[in-house]
């Protein structure tokens, strides 16, 4: 066997992912139970309406069917949820049930569940169920939701679910001194997750013990242990969540779903397995979506260019529902947080407030709320440099956080803490020429080609700690806790709680681990996405896996490696502190001398304890928790860097190069790491140009397929520069970041400067998006068509 | 429509990955349901059912076909390849490994579509450059990965290259 090396900043390959390259995984929908019922639901075919009557009498008498449900019939076994977050005082939010009853609120939302011997016979089913529907007026914009054209929820007293305002400094002072105020509404689309494998649940319900075993394709097993069993009423030690492979989540798969929890019901009701997969259409009108602000923005500015003062008013139109259990105010109050945050700012003020309307719930999707707060700060800093005839380069490093100066806490009042913006823009510029771009930008201005350059610093919380949903309510946890199992074989175990989706969290906590105890990467395998083979934890979110995942999994690795050696010790009657592991053995720590196997130890602990001094007990597995304690969010930042070229006669964007350059901290594995960058910069880029679910006034759908919504193409796509900073995180042993959120948080405003940049050159630019060639020439044909001259943003 | 299960089967003959078989099938079942829930090949992913995305790619006589928009019953006769049946006869080995080394997949979901449709391009186009390479995998889908990692491993495995992550 050879040495061992350190496993943590190697690029080693998931082991996870030889099954998938294989056709062997094992997602939700790959696993079968015998007698299995299908659920499909019958879903409104309107944003608003009563639902007077529902028959199914065919639909219950057709051959195959087994179950016929209406929402009633559902609410029977279960509580109502609302989606409040107690953070957020005077946050309200209306009760859901599953399934609708009595009234629909938006177009997609399950009305009626059948369960039957095959989906296909429950889908025709579906067709012989007649409601007498009574439509009611629906609110499909924020500003119909929020000027109360119709009330969607008595209760609530009008559509506003939150209404807060964050202010520091004199902002009346700021903004009149000013040299030079910007100001600009920014509109954002509505969009989803679209993970490729659709939401997907089998449930089974054991009568006897009253037990529920779920497998499904979720972020969060322990998160919807709790929930499932709370709602139910069932006892929560007799509930496991099983999330197998998960085909993408980006935060889509966080949540919980009324049609899911109406499966679990289904299962109970039919003592038979219950499987839900959700189709392409039904994913689109149900799962959650995401953004949809109107955020009005000013900022002002000293004549040198230093930022004096940023104002925002964040118009967050979330669906009919507030999202349950982590509530959909997040993404407003991370707007509130984070835009302009980059910088030090001595006065500002936000406002947001989140409205609900007939549309499917909102809820988290990947940066929740940083790509928002990224394009409008950042926005308006090029239009501040554009109105100042400065550069908007120089403008940013004269007004950034500066690096090395601590904990600072930011114009929202959030701590940041160990902040290398400065270090992140120059690293992201290394081997940019800007005058040479600029250079390029006049040739192709010849020929009729609009060339735009945008760069976007973004800061990122990331690794959430306990205060956030500490203070909520929910039953959220920031905690995540590792088990590790010193083996017979001499080989190890993990138990995680943090789950993985193909971010490689496994992998980074088996590089963790492996290093901890002094083992081979290969002789450490990591289970997670089990409520009840595993700890309980937090699971996938907010970029924690790398944080306080991995932080867990040093400390349980540490102290089995402590137990390992304090065994040997007994064994070799040696002192543990001079010894260390090796591999697969046992070394003298000052000679390197081999003293014994691993795996003998591993045996004399397992099998043969007699053999140890009397009184000894051998520990043969650790667990280790973390929680980032008294820290809201563990911070961290970076910069995106955008080149486009615009065809003003056609109005396509085409993304010519974009690079990244970020501060993961300490990097455990740097190909997983510099993947999901790349992956999150992409969603981001399709959130700038491509991705949008349209409305109507009405709240219609009007994007149901993939032929109608638009994602990222591989020809559309250039390859993604990714470069680092390491700015170890203080508050970890290992002291690495998340990553996760970051391609997402700062592409779409990469871009957005970048196409401003572009279309600067003719007078011209947007503030809607996604950027698609309507707007663009929209915004082509609103400026006389006269030649006007470039004013050279970035110098 | 006709309502199973009192609806007619119909009876299918075909080869999947080398091997002969026979079911009886409702008329309705398009091939990608046929190949995960009568033979119980599940690396064969639905994601989309309307032909889009990609992921539920396989070979039929040698093409590369969205099994979603295809019937059972149209796959009569046909020799139909699945990712199970490439893996196990090694012609898709090189991709698997470069997919695998380099980082070509996240949560996988789109990767047996990704896998048969590279093979595809590389039987066709041996030495393909980046941008044939995006051209041939534009209509696959992948929301994990941005495509580049799996630029890099379609390059890798034709050229021989290790890519640099």
């Amino acid at each position: 066997m050879t040495e061992v090396v350190p496993a943590i900043g190697r690029s080693i390959p998931r082991p996870r992912a030889k099954r998938l390259i294989s056709g062997r995984g094992r997602y939700t929908g790959d696993i079968t139970a015998r007698r299995t019922v299908h659920v499909a639901f019958l879903r409104s075919p309107y944003p608003h309406a009563i639902i007077n009557s529902i028959s199914a009498d065919a639909a219950r008498s057709l051959n195959g069917v087994v179950l016929v449900a209406t929402g009633a019939d559902i609410a029977q076994h279960c509580k109502p949820f609302a989606g409040i977050h107690r953070l957020f005082k005077g946050m309200k939010a209306p009760d859901q049930l599953p399934v609708a009853v009595g009234r629909a609120c938006w177009q997609g939302e399950p009305v009626v569940a059948i369960a039957a011997e095959t989906r296909a016979i429950a889908e025709d089913a579906l067709d012989l169920i007649e409601i007498d529907w009574e439509p009611l007026e629906g609110l499909g914009t924020p500003e119909k939701a929020v000027a109360g054209v119709v009330v969607l929820h008595d209760k609530l007293g009008d559509n506003i679910g939150y209404d807060g305002v964050t202010a520091s400094g004199d902002i009346d002072a700021a903004f009149a001194g000013a040299a030079v105020v910007v100001q600009d509404t920014f509109r954002f689309g509505r969009h989803t997750g679209v993970s490729l494998e659709p939401r997907s649940i089998l449930a089974a319900y054991d009568p006897s013990d009253e037990s529920l075993v779920v497998h499904e394709s979720h972020q969060c097993p322990a998160q919807q242990q709790a929930v499932f069993a709370d709602l139910m009423g069932l006892q929560e030690h007799r509930v496991r969540v099983v999330c197998p492979d998960v085909g993408g989540a980006f935060g889509l798969k966080q949540q919980l779903y009324g049609d899911e929890l109406a499966t679990c019901i289904i299962a109970k009701m039919t003592r038979r397995p219950a499987s839900f997969i959700a189709d392409r259409v039904e994913s689109f009108a149900s799962d959650n979506h995401a953004r949809e602000h109107v955020v009005e923005a000013r900022m002002a500015f000293d004549p040198d260019g230093r930022i004096r003062g940023l104002m925002i008013d964040d118009l967050f139109a979330v669906g009919a529902y507030s999202q349950y259990p982590r509530s959909s105010i997040g993404e407003a109050s991370h707007v509130a947080a984070l835009t302009g945050a980059p910088y030090d700012i001595a006065a500002y003020q936000a406002r947001v407030r989140m409205v609900y309307q007939n549309k499917p719930p909102v809820g988290h999707y990947r940066a929740v709320g940083h790509p928002i707060a990224c394009a409008v700060g950042e926005s308006l800093l090029d239009q501040g440099a554009r109105a100042l005839g400065l550069d908007a380069i120089a403008m940013r490093r004269l007004n950034q956080v500066r690096d090395g100066s601590g904990p600072h806490t930011s114009h929202s009042g959030f701590v940041l803490n160990g902040l290398s913006v400065e270090a992140t823009l120059d690293r992201v510029l290394e081997g940019f020429d800007v005058a040479a771009f600029r250079k390029e930008q006049a040739e192709a201005r010849e020929r009729g080609i609009l060339l735009g350059l945008g760069i976007a610093n973004f800061v990122e919380l990331a690794g959430t700690g306990a205060p956030y949903y500490g203070e909520s309510g929910a039953p959220v946890t920031a905690q995540e806790s590792c088990l590790v199992r010193f083996e017979p074989s001499g080989q190890i175990r993990c138990h995680a709680s943090a789950t993985d989706q193909g971010q490689g969290t496994d992998t980074a906590i088996g590089q963790a681990v492996a290093d901890a105890i002094g083992v081979f990467f290969d002789d450490v395998e990591v289970i997670s996405g089990d409520s009840m083979a595993c700890p309980s934890g937090g699971g996938a979110w907010a970029s924690r896996g790398a944080s306080a995942g991995v932080e867990a999994a040093v400390r349980a690795g540490r102290a089995m490696r402590d137990e390992i050696l304090r065994l040997a010790g007994l064994i070799l009657q040696r002192k543990p502190e001079q010894m260390t592991v090796a591999g697969r053995v046992i070394r003298d720590a000052s000679t390197g001398a081999e003293l014994v196997p691993l795996k003998d130890v591993a045996t004399i602990g397992h099998y043969r304890q007699h053999l140890l001094p009397p009184g000894t007990q051998p520990e043969m597995s650790m667990l280790r928790s973390f929680v980032p304690q008294n820290q809201s969010f563990l911070t961290t930042n970076g910069v995106q860097l955008s080149v486009v070229s615009i065809d003003p006669g056609l109005g396509d964007v085409r993304l010519l190069r974009h690079r990244v350059a970020h501060d993961s901290g300490t990097v455990i594995n740097p190909m997983l790491l510099n993947e999901q960058i790349r992956g999150g910069v992409v969603q981001g880029l399709g959130a700038a140009l491509f991705e949008e679910i349209r409305y109507g006034e009405d709240a219609v759908l009007g994007t149901g397929t993939l032929m109608d919504y638009l994602v990222p193409l591989a020809t559309e796509i250039p390859d993604i520069e990714v470069v680092h900073v390491a700015n170890a995180d203080p508050g970890t042993t290992i002291g690495a970041k998340g990553a996760g959120e970051a391609g997402t948080a700062g592409a779409a405003a990469a871009v957005l400067n970048a196409v401003n940049d572009a279309l600067a050159l003719i007078g011209a630019s947007v503030n809607t998006l996604p950027i698609t060639p309507e707007r663009v020439l929209a915004a082509i044909d609103q400026v006389t068509r006269e030649d006007q001259q470039a004013p050279g943003n970035y110098k | 429509m006709t309502v199973s299960p009192d609806e007619p089967e119909v009876v299918v003959r075909l080869t999947v990955n080398g091997a002969a078989e026979t079911r009886s099938v409702s008329p309705r079942q398009h091939l990608a349901d046929f190949l995960r829930d009568e033979l119980g090949l599940t690396g064969t992913h639905v994601g989309c059912e309307h032909g889009v995305c990609g992921a539920c790619t396989v070979l039929v006589d040698g093409d590369i076909v969205r099994s979603c928009l295809m019937l059972a019953v149209q796959a009569d006769g046909a020799v139909v390849d699945t990712v199970e049946g490439l893996s196990d006869s090694g012609e898709i080995a090189v991709l698997q490994q470069t997919f695998l080394a380099r980082n070509a997949l996240q949560c996988g979901f789109c990767t047996p579509g990704m896998l048969v449709t590279a093979a595809d391009l590389l039987r066709s186009v041996p030495e393909p450059t980046r941008e044939e390479v995006r051209e041939a995998i534009s209509a696959n889908y992948c929301r994990c990965t941005g495509y580049h990692a799996i630029v890099d491993a379609v390059m890798a495995a034709a050229h021989g290259t290790e890519q640099k992550p």
